[in-house]
Formats: structure tokens, sequence, C-alpha cells
């Protein structure tokens, strides 16, 4: 036997280079990563295994925040379409035993007044403006059609403040105001359905004995929060609206209505007053100057006020609450996937005896021994962590696929559904997608940490005779 | 680098001997290793003092138990003698921390072990590597430094194979490359022809000789006659000391060393 070639000679160590060492180090850390993964192709299944606990539990952090960011959003939404400048005064019918002291044969009065408006008005300083409202039940009848609307007085302003959009037409004018005009303009789906083949614009549709001229539909519109301490939404797809001036004088301020079988007179001027001040920080300040108006000059308390701003404070505290919940939950299935991690990275630490004895031998430290191993774990949890991202990227397409499947297959099952489950859109968080990596990849070094320091801690010799 | 260079010198300036002028790689200095066991202290070593030559070949032998291993763990800077000194390319390490230890080990020794100990998930040349990832500062132009020592082992061809790929002899010989790597002023090997048929035995044997002949210094464990009689000198321990030295040849005189490349 001899020497194929002569034996190639290496220069001693070159003087220290930093460039060089900062570049290395960039390579080291490619080239650590290749080894680990390499290590762990050993047993495929088992790193595969614990590759899937870590998926699950990134997946699972991305997908809940993206579900509670999805459902606050629409919240949010719902409360800012009320205006976050906005101050709503409503009124309320007071509690049976105070109602009685006001009744009597004119049976009850109560709610807000002409007077409060004007006087919101004449005393608000920072207001933009106010804008009056006066609602009912009523049928709304066309010829054989008919629905059970929700019959708004109001002015145009209302239409600006709501955002209600024209689908076709127009909306009432201050013309129609000043001349009590008998028009009318219809919700989307009301006007759907009372003209379910005329076009409705034009025509006429009753309520009770008086006929209103339909010049406009108004855009199909999502609902709006609750407010005014009703618990449904306020939905606008009932809605048929009429001049405030026309309201007062075809049906009045005196309704009568059916409850539990009797009659009952109630005398209500307005239901409901918005004013709208020129900046947020304004909000507050003119709804206490709104509240001790209305304090002072109702006996009882007939009316509340909400405050969108307010409401989207609560919100705000409801949605971070909520994150710590479901970053809590996740973060529980990210802890049972870091003990998994730990139990494989124990078994291939003992399995791998003679491998941490031959390289000890071969010059690694005891560091370098705990540096290999991490570096095996963060390749573990980093995979898991990636795919985990990948998989929570599809939260969307999976929660849609899942609804127009629901919707097609089980279609008495999707109208049972509340609309706000039916209207879920899950809104991935980017903090949450960051977190949730960095959370996998930090489990990984903290529950690759114990069996790497069991590997280093072996005894040269002991580990070389291990069999 | 200045030791190949003063051997070429003195081959030219044609000194009598070149033995003299030998730097001491190793010297072993009343070293004594006392292990506890089962409540009673073993010696494993009990007094033994060695110098080991530059460009040496040295095969220790004994019988199990006479402190071979022991000696071969504290030359190989596995262990730490329990008193004595041990000075390694100048440096005194019977006191150092095992990260110093490390890094002396990554740094003047190669390992060669009765069962190749090779990592079975990395390639041959992947393998022979290893001592190279754990230079510090890092030695220059590594990958190209593996495959020519593959290719001097003759394993050229089978850069990519895997250890499980090969057969014993060829795992030896990834083993010896590695063992070369890192340029060690010592070779330590612990009955480097133990798992082998005196066939591939012979073939690693030729090979440690030239790698002799070309100025490394071996330190070989063995208990076979026939390989320890490879060997230039030949070291028998009995119950933790030196019991006999035989030299098989005179070292060569330097003039007689093939200059390293």
């Amino acid at each position: 036997m001899v020497l194929r070639g002569a034996l190639p000679r290496v220069a001693r160590r070159a003087p220290d280079d930093s460039t060089r060492v900062a570049g290395a180090t960039a390579v080291n850390i490619l080239q650590q990563l290749r080894l680990g993964f390499r290590s762990l192709m050993l047993h495929k299944l088992r790193s595969a295994l614990a590759v899937l606990g870590i998926l699950i539990g990134v997946t699972a952090v991305i997908w809940l925040v993206a579900m509670g960011e999805g459902v606050s959003w629409q919240a949010q939404q719902q409360i800012k379409d009320l205006g976050a400048t906005s101050i709503i005064v409503r009124s309320i019918k007071p509690s049976e035993g105070s109602s009685r002291e006001a009744g009597g044969r004119m049976g009850i009065a109560y709610g807000l007044l002409r007077e409060d408006f004007d006087r919101i008005v004449a005393n608000v300083p920072t207001l933009q403006r106010a804008v009056p409202m006066r609602e009912i039940s009523r049928e709304v009848r066309r010829g054989e059609q008919f629905i059970d609307a929700q019959l708004i007085g109001c002015t145009p302003d209302y239409f600006t403040m709501n955002r209600l959009a024209m689908a076709r037409g127009r909306p009432l004018s201050e013309l129609d105001m000043e001349s009590y005009a008998n028009v009318a303009v219809l919700a989307y789906r009301a006007a759907e359905k009372l003209f379910p083949i005329e076009d409705p614009l034009g025509r006429t549709v009753q309520v009770g004995q008086e006929f209103y001229r339909v010049v406009g539909i108004a855009a199909d519109r999502n609902a709006a929060a609750a407010i005014g301490g009703s618990l449904d939404a306020r939905q606008y797809d009932r809605d048929v609206y009429v001049p405030l001036s026309t309201f007062r004088s075809r049906i009045g301020d005196r309704v009568f209505t059916m409850r539990a079988g009797s009659t009952q007179l109630e005398t209500v001027e307005l239901s409901q007053i918005t004013a709208v001040v020129e900046e947020m920080r304004d909000v507050d300040s003119s709804a206490g100057v709104i509240k001790s108006l209305l304090e002072r000059y109702h006996k009882t308390v007939d009316y509340a006020v909400v405050v969108p701003k307010e409401l989207l404070e609560q919100a705000e505290t409801m949605r971070a609450m909520f994150n710590v919940l479901l970053v809590l939950i996740a973060g529980i299935s990210l802890l049972v996937g870091g003990i998994g991690i730990m139990n494989i990275m124990l078994a291939t630490v003992t399995e791998r005896t003679r491998e941490i004895g031959i390289r000890r031998a071969l010059g690694a430290t005891r560091g370098e021994i705990v540096q290999q191993f991490l570096w095996e774990t963060v390749v573990l949890s980093g995979t898991g962590g990636l795919l985990g991202v990948a998989f929570g990227f599809l939260c969307g397409p999976t929660v849609t696929a899942l609804r127009q499947g629901i919707q097609t297959l089980l279609p008495e099952v999707w109208s049972a559904l509340p609309p706000n489950i039916r209207n879920l859109e899950p809104r991935l968080a980017p903090w949450s997608v960051i977190a949730a990596f960095a959370i996998s990849v930090g489990v990984g070094i903290i529950f690759g940490i114990y069996p790497a320091r069991r590997a280093a801690a072996m005894d040269p010799i002991e580990a070389l005779r291990h069999e | 680098m200045s030791d190949d260079r003063r051997l070429r010198d003195d081959g030219r300036t044609g000194l009598p001997s070149a033995t003299r002028e030998r730097r001491v790689v190793a010297r072993v200095e009343k070293v004594t290793k006392v292990y506890r066991l089962g409540g009673h202290d073993v010696r494993a070593l009990d007094g033994v003092s060695i110098d080991f030559l530059e460009g040496d070949f040295v095969a220790i032998m004994g019988s199990s138990g006479s402190g071979k291993s022991t000696l071969l763990n504290l030359l190989g800077c596995l262990d730490r003698p329990t008193t004595g000194r041990y000075v390694l390319a100048g440096e005194d390490v019977a006191s150092m921390d095992d990260e110093t230890l490390s890094r002396i080990r990554g740094r003047y020794l190669g390992f060669i072990f009765q069962s190749y100990n090779l990592i079975q998930q990395l390639s041959v040349v992947e393998n022979i590597e290893v001592p190279l990832s754990y230079q510090r500062p890092p030695l220059p132009g590594g990958r190209e430094r593996c495959l020519k020592l593959a290719a001097l082992v003759g394993l050229g061809g089978r850069l990519g194979h895997r250890p499980t790929e090969l057969s014993g002899g060829q795992q030896q010989r990834v083993a010896i490359a590695r063992a070369l790597v890192n340029n060690p002023q010592v070779i330590l090997a612990d009955e480097p022809t133990g798992n082998l048929d005196s066939a591939t035995s012979h073939e690693i044997m030729d090979l440690l000789d030239a790698l002799n002949h070309a100025g490394r210094t071996i330190v070989m464990v063995t208990h076979e006659d026939d390989i320890a009689a490879r060997a230039r000198r030949v070291i028998r321990l009995r119950d933790g000391r030196i019991d006999t030295v035989s030299e098989n040849r005179p070292l060569a005189p330097a003039a007689e060393v093939p200059a390293l490349p």
C-alpha cells in the first residue's frame, strides 16, 4: 500500500480575519441546519410526528386569532357604521311602575321631545349636526304584497349620516320635508318584497290609509351594532323612509300599540336624535352636555345615550381579552408540541451517544454538542412552524369552502346559524403569524435545551464505548 | 511548518542521525491514574514515563487490565492523569479544563478506532470533514483538503457513499483520512485492525506505514504481535507499569524522511 499522491498540506492557522469569520458564521448556520436536517432524516416518521405537533399548534394559533379577529372586526364595523363621532340618544319606554304615573286615559307619554332636539342644537357647541328620527312598526302594502316594515320618519341628513347609499332614485329632500310630501324611500329588501315584478320607482305603497310614492331605493346595507337596549343588531333591510314632517302630519305622535291583547296609547315625539360632533375628542364632553340637558328636563329616565366610541373601546377591550384567551389555548397546544419534541430529542440523544463520543474525541466542546442538538430541535420546530404558517394561510379559503359546503349540502343547518357565524370572515393577523412562528422556534429551543445538555454532559470515553 | 523545514535542512547538512534532532511531540512524566471502583482504588497507571518523538511509530501492548487503554485515553486528552505531567506539543495538558482539552484534541490529535466510528448519516467526504468543523479559528481550504485525503486513502471514487455502503477496510480508510484532516501532531490508533481480516489488516498497516514514512507520529494500541511488529518501537505494559520497551528498527535518519509536500 502506497500513499496515492502527496499528503496535502495545511497552512497553519491564518491570522484572525473578522470578515471571514462573519462570513463563515452564515455558512456555518446553513451547515448546521443541513446537518440537523440530515440527522432528523434518520428517523423520518418520528421526526414527522414531532413536526406535526408543532404544526398543529402554530396553525391553531393563527386560525383561532384569525377567527377572533374576524368576529371582532365585524362588531367594530357595525359600531363604526354608527359613526365614531356621533352620540345617539334614543327614547326608551320606562318600566311599568313609572309609566303608570304618566298614564291614565291618555295612555303614556315618554321619550325625546322636539324641544330636546332644539335644546341640543342650541347648547352643544361642538355640534356638527343633529338628526332627529321617529320610527314605528307598520304594515306596508303594495297590492297583495305586504311587509312588516319599520316606518322611519327622518330628515335628508339621516341618509348621509347613516351612509345609506341609493341603489336607484333619490333620497328624501328638503323640499319633501317642507311640502309634507307623501313620498317614500324603500330599503333594498323591502322593495324586493313589495315589488317582485314591477319597477317600484314612481309607484305607490300603502301605510294604513295613506299612499306614498316611491322616489328611491336604498342600497343593501349590513346591519349596524345594537343600540338603545335592544339586543338585535340594527337591521336596515325592512326600512321604509318618509319625511319626518309627513310622518308627523299623517301619523302623529300618538300611536296605538297592541300589547298582550290590550290596546295602549303611546305618545312619543322623537324616537332618536343623533348628534354628530366635529372631532373624536369632542365626543365625551358633548355626550356629557347632552346627558345633563336631558337629566334636567326629564323626570324619568325615558331615554338612553349611546356613544359608539365607547362601544368601540369596549369592543377593543373585548377583542384583547378574547385574543389573550385564544393565544392561551393555542399556547397549550404548542406546549404539548414542545413536550413531543423533547421526548424525541431525548430518544435521539440516547441513540446517538456514540456519535457524541466521536465528535467529542474529534475536538467538539460541550458547547458545540449543545449547539448541534439545539440546531436539530430548531430544525424540527422551525419546520413545524413554517408548515403551520402555510396551513395558517389556508384559514380563509377553508372557511369559505366550509361555508359553501354547508350552504349547498345542509341548507337547513345554514339558515339556523346565527348571522354572525354565517357572515364570519376570518381575518389573518400578521402579528399572530409572526408570533406563532417565533413561539414555535422558542418552544423548540426551550424544550431542546435539556436533551442537548444531557448529550453534552456525557463522558467522551463512556460515550465511545456505548453500543 | 518550521519543524518540517528543519527536517529537510538537517538532511541537507548531512548530520549522522536525525534522532537527536527530533522533537519530542508528546512527553508522559510519572503519570498515575487511579480509578475508584466499588469502593476500592484501582491503580490503572502507576508512574509511567515515555517520550514520543516526532515521526515515531509506537505500538503499546499488554494484556487486558495492563493500563494500555487508560494510557491511550490520557494520550488522547480524553482523560486527565491523577498525578504526573503530560506535555503535548509543548503544552501541559494534565491540568486543562474540559473545553481546552477539546480544543487540544481538535488541534493536535487524530483518532483511529477499532470499530471505525464513522457517523452513519454522513457521507465519506462529510465524515472526513467532521474535525474541521471544530477548528477555532477554522482551517483554510477545508473541502478541498478532504477530497485530497479521500483520494490519498484510495476512496476518491466513493465520496458520496454512506459508511454502511463500505467494507470494514474502506471504513477504516475513511477514519484514517479523517484522522489526518486537521494535520495532527500525533495519530492515536486504538486496535486499528481489530475488526478486520488479516489481508485487510495489512493493507491498513501499509497505509499507516506510509503515513509514518511521510513523517507522521503514530501511537497504536494492539494486542496482535504481527501488527505490533510493524511499529518501530513496542512498549509492553503490565499492571500499569512499563514492562519492556523494544525497538524493531532505528528511527529513520532525517535525510531519509520524505519531506512533507
